[in-house]
Formats: structure tokens, C-alpha cells, sequence
């Protein structure tokens, strides 16, 4: 009820056109990746999903960002299902370890049959080139090869609500979902990488 | 309720069902006859923009019922959703956030509660003088000078076409006319039929007689056959609705034919900015048609002149 209130205020406010250019929403088990570029970006990716692919899909969003007060606590934890991840470390922990905890917990939501929405970038952009990936989708990846990488370009949506506002400008967006891709078996990192995120940017290209 | 004692709206609207009615039974007709792909491509366009203008006919009938308010409500929000086609498509900069957010949540309200308020004095000076020195102020404000003309220029522009000029549609509900009072909705509805209709006819006329461009570079579907042939009928029409307005029939034809040159010049003004930006329509909320800009291009341009003729004329 909620959620699909919420998923039908975002559409409206983004008012956004959607594209499954390369893809069909279907029950393939999913990791989708998207420029990130607005607070928008998630929910906004996240309401174009028909209600039952919606509830299986699970957004990787930051824990200290969430967890600030009670209205997101909830938010992500019944709505969004949110699979929260740690970004500030607690003093003395090894470095690498957020990274490795960070992929644990994707790998075990894969093998719980759901799916993903990544921003691989890892924060927010200006909106004019994609950053270089963070390597967690290439670790992730290697561990549940099986699952499908599908590109997402979100297009405007830095316009409607750039960095640092906290009032949306109701302009139109559009959201192009991509041709899928998978980890080949004797990829490199880097190179993995850097086609997925050519992978999005194709996508910009084509828009 | 204006329609239940206004003999000649409920003419108005009589007839605009009876014409609905023909349309689609043509419409219908024609599906059947069409064989090849392209014919039927075109076929159903012109059924889907048939049954769009069922819907916008209906909305537009029940805001004129529900009174004056209705009909500034309804422009407000074609006003609202026109902009944020417009918006979309010129490159602004993060820096004009808060011009934009000024632009749709306070000056497009502001300027049709004027408009709801008849206070002529304040709303044809709200946008062209107000808001015009201070959305550049705003901007300058931000502190981002990278294309600083183009940006206020473009939001500028944006809310003379899609909030100023439209408002002046619903501004002819408050219009006075000597010796006939204030006859309301009667002008916005001869305003509307004959630009609509105008735009309508010269589509038919265009689709059945039209060879020659008029504007290859703008708009590849415009002919000269379509122009003229549109125009006249568009003009004759006009003329035939004289019993509904306060002009005796010549006058009627003439402001017809004034209503149908701007709103032509409307659509090309659009069809420009559209081909600068790189598209083909402005938004996909009309199945047919496009956006609401779209299908509002030709009523920016003819509904400021109409107002401002008439009142120039007949104003009392």
C-alpha cells in the first residue's frame, strides 16, 4: 500500500517515460546498475518495476544515510527492503574490511533468489560523465556469475533535484533499461568493469 | 452552472458532440478501408488523436460547467504541465534551481489567481515585468555565470509562452464587452473551437490536397495547400458562430481569420523551438498528439492577440 503509493508519487514527480530497450521485466534474477546522480535515482529506477518484481528487488543503499531518523529507518527497512550497507568504518577495523563485509551481504541476498539495484559509482555525480565503477560489482559478480548485469541509464534526474535541494523541480525524466551482460569467465577485473560502465553510457548515447 | 441557462453553450457543446460523433464514425470507417502498412499507420494516429479529443473535450466541457474557476484551474494546470515540457528540453544549470522552483510553484499559481481575480492591471504585467527582472536577479544571485543569457533567456521565454500567454485564454472570462456585459464563456469557447478547429482542418486539408512545404526546415508536414484551405474553412467557421459571440458576422469571420493566422504562427514558432532542441514532440501525455505543448502550441500565440483585439475593439 505504501510502497505503491510511494512508486506512483515518484513517477508523477519525475514524470517519467520508461524504455526496456534491451530487456523485458521478467523473473530473471537481477543485478541493475544506474548512474547516480540524485537522490531520485533509486526510487525513481525503483517505481518502474511492475509490484511483484518490485518486492524481490532490493536496493544497496548506505546505512548512515538510512539509519539517520525514524521515517527512513522505516522506510527502508518495510518498504524499500533496503540492504543497508556500512561506508564509515569503526576504529581498528582492517582495511578492505567494509568492502569484503559490503560483498558478503550482496552474494548472500543473491543466493536468497532476490535482485539488486547497484549504483556502482558509489556516491553521486554532477550529472556530466560517469565516474570509474567501484570493484564490489566485479567481486560480487564472481561469486554468483549466473546473475544477469542489466545497464540502467536515469536521464534528467539530476535536474529535477540536483545535490543539496531539498524541493524537486517537476521536470520530465526518462529511464532506458539496457541489454543485460554477464561476467565472462576469464575477464579481468578492470576490463569488467569498464564494460559495464560503457554499458551505461551507451545507453546515454542512444538517449 | 453557466450551461443550463446559456442557450449558445449548450448549442456550442451540442454541436462539438455531433462532430466528435461523425469523427469517429469515420474514423471507424476509414480502419476498414485501410490496406497497406502506411495508410494504416496514419489511420490509427488519426484514431487515437480522434479519441484523445473526446477526453479533452469532456474535461474542457466540465471545467467550463463547473464555473469560471473551472476553466482558470484547467489552464493553470496545461499552464503547469506545459512547463515542464518546455523546462525539459533548454539547458539549464543546478545554479537555477531555485529560479525554477520561483517559476512553477509561485509565479504560474500567482498569475492565474490574478487572472481568477479579473485584475487586469497586475496579471499582464506579472510575468513581462516582475518576474522578468527577477529571475535574471535570481540567477545572477546563484552565482553561476556559464551561459548566463541563455539560461534566463530560456526560463524567460518559457513562462511567457506556457503560463503568460496561455492565461490570457481564461483572462477572456473576465473580459467586459460594451453594450454586452461580460459574456464569459461564450468568448473562450469561440477562441478554442476556432483555434482548434483551425488546427484540425488544416491537418484534413493538408492530408488530402497538400503537396507543396510551407516550411521543410520546421515542420515537413505543414503545405500551403493545408495553410490556406485550413485557414478559410477555419475563417468560415468562425463567421457561422457569430450568433454564439457579441460580433455581428463579418466581425466574426475577420477575428476567426486573425484566431487561425496567429495559431498558425504559433505552431510554427513551436515546430522551431522543437527542431533546435531535437525532438519531434514535446512530451507523450496525449496519445496522438504528443505533448501538451503540443497540442497548446497554436492557442499560445492566438490567445493573447485575441484578447488584446478584442478588448481593443469591443473592451468596455
Amino acid at each position: 500500500m505504501i510502497a505503491s503509493i510511494l512508486a506512483t508519487t515518484a513517477r508523477i514527480v519525475a514524470g517519467s517515460t520508461v524504455r526496456w530497450a534491451g530487456c523485458a521485466p521478467t523473473e530473471e534474477q537481477r543485478i541493475y546498475i544506474a548512474n547516480h546522480t540524485s537522490h531520485l535515482d533509486f526510487i525513481v529506477l525503483w517505481s518502474h518495476l511492475p509490484p511483484w518484481l518490485r518486492r524481490r528487488t532490493r536496493p544497496v543503499a548506505a546505512r548512515d544515510y538510512w539509519e539517520r531518523d525514524r521515517l527512513r529507518r522505516y522506510l527502508a527497512a518495510h518498504v524499500f527492503n533496503a540492504l543497508l550497507i556500512d561506508r564509515t568504518a569503526a576504529p581498528g577495523t582492517p582495511p578492505g574490511q567494509l568492502g569484503r563485509q559490503a560483498v558478503d551481504q550482496m552474494v548472500e541476498a543473491l543466493s536468497a533468489q532476490q535482485s539488486l539495484i547497484l549504483f556502482p559509482e558509489g556516491t553521486r555525480g554532477a550529472g556530466e560523465d560517469l565516474a570509474s565503477f567501484r570493484s564490489g560489482l566485479f567481486h560480487v559478480c564472481r561469486a554468483k556469475p549466473e546473475v544477469e548485469v542489466v545497464p540502467v541509464y536515469l536521464e534528467n534526474l539530476n535536474r529535477i533535484l540536483p545535490k543539496g535541494h531539498l524541493l524537486p523541480v517537476p521536470m520530465l525524466s526518462r529511464i532506458t533499461f539496457g541489454t543485460p551482460l554477464r561476467l565472462q569467465p576469464d575477464e579481468t577485473k578492470d576490463a569488467f568493469l569498464e564494460r559495464a560502465r560503457q554499458s551505461v553510457r551507451t545507453l546515454r548515447e542512444a538517449a | 452552472m453557466s450551461l443550463l441557462h446559456d442557450a449558445a453553450l449548450q448549442r456550442l457543446f451540442g454541436g462539438l458532440i455531433i462532430l466528435l460523433v461523425v469523427a469517429t464514425v469515420v474514423g471507424r470507417l476509414v480502419a476498414r478501408r485501410a490496406r497497406d502498412e502506411r495508410a494504416l499507420a496514419t489511420v490509427r494516429n488519426l484514431n487515437a488523436r480522434i479519441n484523445a479529443w473526446w477526453v479533452m473535450c469532456v474535461i474542457f466541457a466540465i471545467s467550463v460547467l463547473i464555473g469560471p474557476i473551472g476553466a482558470v484551474i484547467l489552464f493553470g494546470l496545461i499552464s503547469f504541465l506545459a512547463l515542464r515540457e518546455f523546462i525539459t528540453l533548454v539547458p539549464t544549470r543546478p545554479a537555477d534551481h531555485r529560479a525554477l522552483l520561483w517559476s512553477f510553484f509561485l509565479i504560474t499559481p500567482l498569475q492565474y489567481w490574478l487572472v481568477a481575480i479579473h485584475w487586469y492591471g497586475l496579471f499582464s504585467i506579472l510575468i513581462p515585468v516582475y518576474a522578468f527582472l527577477f529571475l535574471a536577479l535570481r540567477i545572477a544571485m546563484s552565482g553561476d555565470p556559464t551561459n548566463f543569457l541563455e539560461r534566463v533567456s530560456a526560463i524567460q521565454w518559457a513562462l511567457m509562452i506556457c503560463v503568460y500567454s496561455l492565461s490570457y485564454a481564461p483572462a477572456l472570462l473576465g473580459l467586459g464587452i460594451r453594450g454586452h456585459g461580460t459574456p464569459g464563456p461564450t468568448l473562450l469557447l469561440f477562441l478554442v473551437i476556432v483555434v482548434q478547429g483551425s488546427d484540425v482542418l488544416q491537418y484534413i486539408f493538408g492530408k488530402l490536397f497538400g503537396r507543396r512545404k510551407i516550411a521543410p526546415h520546421l515542420s515537413p508536414n505543414k503545405t500551403v495547400e493545408g495553410f490556406v484551405g485550413g485557414v478559410a474553412a477555419a475563417t468560415l467557421l468562425g463567421a457561422l458562430l457569430w450568433w454564439a459571440t457579441p460580433f455581428a458576422i463579418w466581425q466574426a469571420g475577420l477575428q476567426a481569420l486573425i484566431i487561425a493566422l496567429t495559431g498558425f504562427a504559433g505552431g510554427l514558432v513551436m515546430s522551431a523551438v522543437k527542431r533546435d532542441r531535437g525532438v519531434k514532440d514535446f512530451g507523450t501525455i496525449i496519445a496522438g498528439h504528443g505533448g501538451i505543448l503540443d497540442r497548446v502550441d497554436s492557442l499560445t500565440f492566438a490567445a493573447p492577440i485575441f484578447f488584446h483585439v478584442t478588448r481593443f475593439f469591443y473592451g468596455g
